[in-house]
């Protein structure tokens, strides 16, 4: 002990020398250096921090949405730096993308299932890094070559004389050291945690009622606010009479803010009595002409007229005028919302020389530029606060929430926590496209697709929100058909973009989640044209893509696909890629004479590189699968007059637990690089459990949700 | 005025007597557990127990409460070690974990009436909390679990 204080003592002296590691990424390092000169802290970069007493703090950056992100992320790193993961603390990141952007997308943003696919190469380097530091210092302590020292959980030993250090003790040393720019990674074979069944970390909070969520921040003098919006998209508030309204008990401030008229109270209930009694006209504008039934007509014109080219092998037009086996079928999906359980909401302070926001969001750091933008402030003077998100899905990466929260604390210089009702969710959201699909094929003497025409007729996620240019092909809404993976000597797939100014959003799994629907119910379509098996169907087309394959066999074995079911029962099976991982399920249903669904099993497979936790990994196939139930049975938005004609759960209708069938996912750990896991269980779902209908009623579904009475037997 | 007992403690709050059970809750007691899903008794996210019996919060003015025992999942045990809390955990039943209160909370009243219940019984007393995560069969399965810790005489 009395070593190690002496030892402490001569190296605080020289502490500012170690001022400026850096651990060979390009991410500047201004948080880390200020911890570098906390003496006894031992912060070789922004993902990790240890102190004397080895207590081992990891950032995780990825906000934590139900995926699981606070305990995946610390077990990457905890593996890689080998430190007992029950010894470790997780912080959530604040906004500051200069340190905690996702290196690949360059945004402290998280959508497209890239929290593990895109920060585990960067966090095992950065754990690697400090792990061969502690390492270092613990070899120049002892006079040893590095070569001779290695770690066991917390500590660095060195065999040969049996001597030891922990961590702790060797943070002063190892803040001096330069950070190497290429450690050496553990082997998978030592691996404690990476591939290993980790139980959740967040569990304890969640069962307790103590995680705090967006919707349960509380700041001292803070009010609650309710915003009344315009029914009709895009409609701007013409004239307001408040004067009911803050007769209401509780109700302090009506102001008008860009989204509407929040209503600002004591309380929720007092601010949403407040909002009933407020009468607002609005100025409509032009959405007002728009419905579902002229969307649908338009998207039929379209489909008559030629797309743009999105795909265009070999010569589908002539193939197809040669004539033969042809066949032709329209695909309708409408348009669907996320339905987060947890409402949108999130509360902010705005005073003259800093903002601070609170949130449940999938963006901090376009949370962080928004509260600069309405407030003037640079971003640094603009702290976020990301809390646990009650669902995610997509929803949760806009901004028209901060907007509501920074604009009505900044009018009422008071913090104010902004809280939609589930009403407000249903009608204001960013929603999947509704789309409208008409295919064309022609088989050749053995049955198998010639040609093969896709025209694909709906809006642009990516166009809408000016992240792609107008008058190009938009790559969300052709994802899956553009690159679907059966071979056709002649394809051609075409898009035309038809936005009657519905709100786009990324819903979980975004362009596959529908155009998985369409093109593997239209492949199933085939084989059954040609009277072949649809699972030896699939296999044969998919030559060139042997990592569909290799799920899609999985998932048929373990399905015993081809062995006799009860009685009215039947099978249908699907392979989607998407988001880097590779998918396929079978689904066994059996369809009541009143067209009632019943889907009993559920056998999934993915192929996603690598499962860090695979028990997680499956928990997502499980919950995709019953996003994509949801959707196939439930899901659709309707418009009228501009205004979304559902509002609540009534409506808008949810899986329950009563209808939920047997879910087997299977892990398929190919080794390859690794993929997104939150999206890919759910876009081969909903063909999956449409191509077993047709094998049990010979209907097929072309338009969802999936329409009882047309499953009805006569 | 309405008096009430919240998790053994008695408590007496200046609301409308209209005001949801859910906001006095929340707001005026701040035992943010229970959540807000839909305000109108269609997810279960804000269950609570009366006098023992399962409850949307969302739909119960503090008057209906007065002069009773509420429990929420704050109060559910001392610890977080209820048999459902305990097997909650070793089942990995939460993803984002918003409706999980009341998913807890809807089983421990399930639980409390039949300590061995059956799959029809599980949906019978769950089918009114929505999971938008979809964590439906490791609920079930915690549920059995739970009821066989109870059984064991865990507790």
């Amino acid at each position: 002990m009395k070593t190690l204080v002496s030892r402490r003592a001569l190296l605080k002296g020289g502490l500012a020398v170690g001022a400026g590691l850096t651990i060979g990424f390009p991410l500047p390092r201004r948080r880390s250096d200020a911890l570098a000169q906390t003496p006894g802290v031992f912060a070789p970069n922004q993902w990790l921090r240890i102190d004397r007493d080895g207590v081992v703090t990891i950032t995780n950056s990825v906000p934590e949405m139900g995926q699981g992100s606070l305990t995946t992320t610390p077990m990457i790193i905890a593996d890689e730096l080998d430190v007992d993961l029950d010894r470790v603390r997780v912080e959530q990141a604040p906004a500051n993308p200069a340190l905690f952007k996702n290196p690949v997308t360059g945004a402290q943003s998280y959508g497209g299932s890239r929290g593990v696919r895109d920060h585990l190469a960067m966090w095992r380097k950065a754990a690697a890094g400090a792990r061969e530091m502690l390492m270092q210092a613990a070899a120049n302590e002892w006079g040893v070559p590095v070569e001779s020292v290695e770690t066991e959980p917390n500590e660095v030993v060195h065999k040969p004389t049996g001597r030891r250090l922990l961590y702790g003790q060797l943070v002063d040393r190892a803040q001096q050291l330069p950070v190497p720019q290429d450690p050496k990674l553990k082997t998978p074979d030592k691996f404690r945690y990476i591939g290993k069944h980790v139980h959740r970390r967040d569990t304890p909070e969640k069962i307790t009622g103590r995680g705090v969520y967006g919707v349960d921040v509380v700041v001292p003098g803070m009010l609650v606010a309710s915003i009344e919006r315009c029914p009709v998209f895009g409609g701007k508030v013409k004239s307001f009479d408040a004067t009911a309204a803050k007769q209401v008990k509780g109700v302090k401030h009506v102001v008008q803010v860009s989204n509407g008229i929040a209503v600002v109270a004591d309380g929720f209930w007092s601010a949403s009595q407040g909002r009933k009694a407020l009468r607002v006209t609005w100025d409509e504008g032009p959405t007002a002409q728009v419905s579902s039934a002229m969307i649908t007509r338009e998207y039929e014109a379209a489909a008559r007229q030629p797309g743009q080219v999105a795909r265009n092998d070999g010569d589908a037009e002539k193939a197809l005028a040669a004539g033969g086996r042809v066949h032709e079928a329209v695909y309708q999906v409408p348009f669907l919302e996320h339905a987060c359980m947890e409402p949108m909401n999130a509360t902010a302070q705005v005073t003259p020389d800093a903002c601070v926001i609170w949130a449940p969001t999938q963006n901090p750091g376009g949370t962080q530029a928004t509260g600069a933008r309405l407030t003037g402030l640079p971003p640094e003077k603009v702290t976020v606060h990301t809390t646990l998100l009650g669902g995610g899905f997509g929803r949760r990466g806009e901004q028209d929430f901060i907007v509501d929260a920074v604009e009505t604390a900044k009018a009422v210089g008071a913090p104010v926590k902004v809280m939609w009702t589930r009403e407000d969710d249903l009608t204001h959201g960013f929603y999947r496209p509704a789309t409208y699909n008409l295919f064309r094929a022609a088989l050749d003497a053995n049955g198998m697709p010639a040609a093969w025409f896709t025209r694909m007729v709906g809006p642009g996620i990516l166009i809408q929100k000016g992240r792609a240019k107008a008058g190009e092909i938009d790559a969300a809404a052709v994802e899956a058909v553009r690159n679907m993976p059966y071979d056709v000597p002649n394809l051609r797939i075409e898009w035309t973009n038809k936005d009657f100014g519905i709100p786009l959003g990324f819903w979980r799994s975004v362009g596959p989640s529908q155009n998985g629907f369409i093109i593997e119910s239209f492949i199933d379509e085939l084989a059954h044209l040609a009277g072949k098996d649809p699972y030896e169907y699939r296999r044969a087309l998919l030559g060139k893509s042997p990592r569909h394959k290799g799920v899609l066999e999985l998932a048929a074995t373990k399905a015993n696909w081809g062995a006799p079911l009860p009685s009215g029962r039947g099978r249908g099976i699907a392979v989607v890629f998407s988001y880097g991982s590779y998918a396929a399920t079978v689904a066994e249903v059996s369809v009541a004479p009143d067209g009632a669904v019943r889907v009993h099993r559920l056998v999934a497979a993915i192929d996603p590189g690598i499962a860090v936790n695979p028990d997680q990994v499956k928990a997502q196939m499980e919950g995709g699968a019953v996003y994509a139930l949801t959707a196939a049975f439930y899901g659709r938005i309707t418009i009228d007059r501009g205004r979304v004609q559902q509002s609540n759960f009534h409506d808008y209708p949810m899986l329950r637990i009563n209808e939920m069938p047997v879910v087997e996912p299977h892990i398929l750990d190919s080794g390859e690089a690794p993929g997104g896991l939150g999206e890919p269980g759910v876009p081969s779902v909903a063909p999956a459990v449409c191509n077993a209908i047709y094998a049990v009623t010979g209907k097929r579904v072309r338009a969802l949700p999936i329409d009882r009475a047309q499953l009805k037997r006569a | 005025m309405v008096s009430l007992t919240v998790n053994g403690k008695a408590q007496r709050v200046d609301v409308q007597p209209e005001m949801p059970l859910l906001w006095v809750l929340r707001e005026t007691l701040g035992l943010t557990g229970t959540k807000y899903g839909c305000g109108m008794a269609l997810c279960g996210a804000c269950t609570v127990h009366l006098d023992g019996a399962p409850v949307r919060a969302c739909v119960t003015p503090a008057s209906a409460a007065a002069g009773k025992r509420v429990t929420t999942i704050e109060g559910l045990s001392d610890k977080g070690d209820h048999p459902l809390q305990r097997a909650w955990t070793e089942v990995d039943v939460p993803q984002c974990g918003y409706c999980q209160p009341g998913q807890i909370m809807s089983a421990a009243a399930l639980l409390a009436s039949k300590p061995s219940p059956t799959d029809a019984d599980i949906d019978a007393a769950m089918a009114g909390n929505i999971c938008r995560c979809g964590t439906y069969q490791r609920i079930r399965a915690a549920i059995h679990q739970a009821a066989a810790l109870q059984k064991g005489g865990a507790r």
